[in-house]
């Protein structure tokens, strides 16, 4: 298990840089967008593994309910955490490409309007978790993923409805994608998630040393003031 | 169920009868929202035209900064004393308590409402040019949907620090569709342009789906130790 880390990190990190590599140069120029396009094999497979985690959150969350299980605490931590580090990708990418091809940074679009909320909701996560100390935390982080989570299908309805008279987004026109193309995405995206599995195994492992040292500490402290008395 | 509506009620009738007392909760949040109207028409300054179009964010804007102030005093209320330690300890249901205090909470908010409109009218030269009777549901499930969801936050942010400012950054992004529903089914009404029926139809979805996950969990994050 101990040498599976090392092995995982040096196959992803060849695999970033054979996506890089097809990205850049194999990936065929776009006609009108021109080298300004290359960006969507970043902002999309960010955005697909940042859902992938926010899902898998909601997961962890509805079983620590269940089991009070700690792993499926530290779980649901590392993903909501590494899963608005992808969100934020997508964010900051979206506006760069959209300036020189829509002619505008941000538009109140569906697409963009529900991943600014999704991000919202899951940095107020982060941000209880953070403010509240002591053993109720995974619970009532829990307790919030659940209501983020079926908060999801009310946000998609209301902006679906705002916004049906604007007209739909370029990237939606998935029947056109040149095959090259997505073939290349498609290699971004498996190393984009084997990338973000990386990092959620060393933050799981990090918290658990983390949570193993603050459990030692607090039994020192507490054999200490006996020996004291 | 007759001893959870009974207890529902001695609990509402208690935290009612404190209110009335003291009238903390009412007057802040009448006061809180007097000044937030007051700002907004000065940093505005809208024809009667243009504040029909701005006018749904603006009081839903107004009412929901006020509705936090009297939401962080809710369980705050019963922190002293050890108050909320003897109803854990206590046989009564917990879905009780909740309840009382969300009705509670929606009194309050609604009062509040019921004041602060005439005064938007005057200061904003309001009239609907849609169906304005439709403004009584969007106003009725619209506070029902900030209330029940702010109150169950409220009980989760008393263990956090700072829990004052911990309320609105849950509440908030939680909230967002309810709130764009209130907003965008009051300009409908108000412009006279589109039906606000979707949008009506989706608070009750929002409020039906949230009071639902709010009494299955409230005894949970209550007794969370």
């Amino acid at each position: 298990m101990k040498r599976a880390f090392p092995i995982f990190a040096i196959v992803t990190a060849g695999l970033l840089t054979f996506a890089l590599y097809e990205a850049l140069v194999v990936a065929p120029t776009e006609q009108t967008m021109g080298d300004v396009q290359r960006i969507f094999y970043y902002h999309v497979p960010s955005a697909w593994t940042a859902f992938l985690l926010f899902f898998i959150n909601f997961g962890a969350s509805l079983v620590y309910l269940i089991k009070r299980n700690t792993k499926a605490d530290i779980l649901a931590l590392v993903s909501a955490e590494v899963g608005v580090v992808f969100c934020t990708v997508v964010l900051v990418t979206g506006p760069i490409w959209a300036r020189p091809v829509w002619g505008i940074w941000w538009t109140w679009d569906m697409r963009l309007t529900l991943t600014l909320v999704l991000w919202l909701i899951y940095v107020s996560y982060l941000v209880l978790r953070r403010f509240s100390s002591g053993s109720q935390t995974p619970l009532i982080a829990a307790v919030l993923a659940i209501f983020g989570a079926l908060d999801v299908p009310l946000v998609y309805f209301s902006i679906w409805y705002f916004r049906t008279q604007h007209p739909s987004p370029v990237i939606g026109r998935g029947g056109e994608l040149d095959p090259r193309m997505a073939h290349v995405l498609l290699i971004n995206w498996l190393a984009f998630s084997c990338f973000a599995f990386l990092v959620c195994w060393s933050r799981y492992r990090l918290e658990q040393v983390k949570r193993d040292v603050d459990e030692t500490q607090a039994l020192e402290a507490l054999l200490e003031t006996r020996s004291v008395r | 169920m007759s001893t959870l509506s009974a207890i529902t009620a001695a609990t509402l009738q208690k935290d009612l009868r404190l209110e009335w007392r003291s009238k903390d909760a009412v007057n802040s949040m009448l006061f809180f929202s007097l000044l937030v109207v007051v700002i907004f028409s000065f940093s505005f300054n809208p024809t009667a035209e243009e504040s029909r179009q701005i006018a749904g964010g603006l009081i839903w804007v107004a009412f929901l900064f006020a509705a936090v102030v009297a939401l962080n005093q809710t369980w705050a209320r019963e922190l002293r004393n050890q108050v909320l330690d003897a109803y854990r300890v206590s046989p009564a249901p917990a879905v009780a308590l909740f309840l009382a205090k969300v009705i509670g909470n929606f009194i309050f908010v609604s009062v509040l409402e019921a004041l602060m409109t005439p005064l938007f009218i005057v200061f904003y030269s309001l009239r609907a040019l849609g169906p304005g009777w439709q403004l009584i549901p969007v106003a009725a499930l619209g506070t029902w949907a900030l209330v029940v969801n702010g109150t169950f936050f409220a009980a989760m942010s008393i263990r956090t620090r700072s829990r004052e400012i911990m309320l609105p950054l849950l509440l908030f992004p939680i909230s967002i569709p309810a709130l764009l529903a209130m907003v965008e089914a009051t300009s409908s009404i108000l412009t006279g342009e589109n039906s606000a029926k979707f949008w009506i139809v989706l608070l009750a979805v929002y409020d039906v789906v949230f009071t639902t996950v709010c009494l299955l969990l409230f005894e949970t994050v209550l007794n969370a130790e």
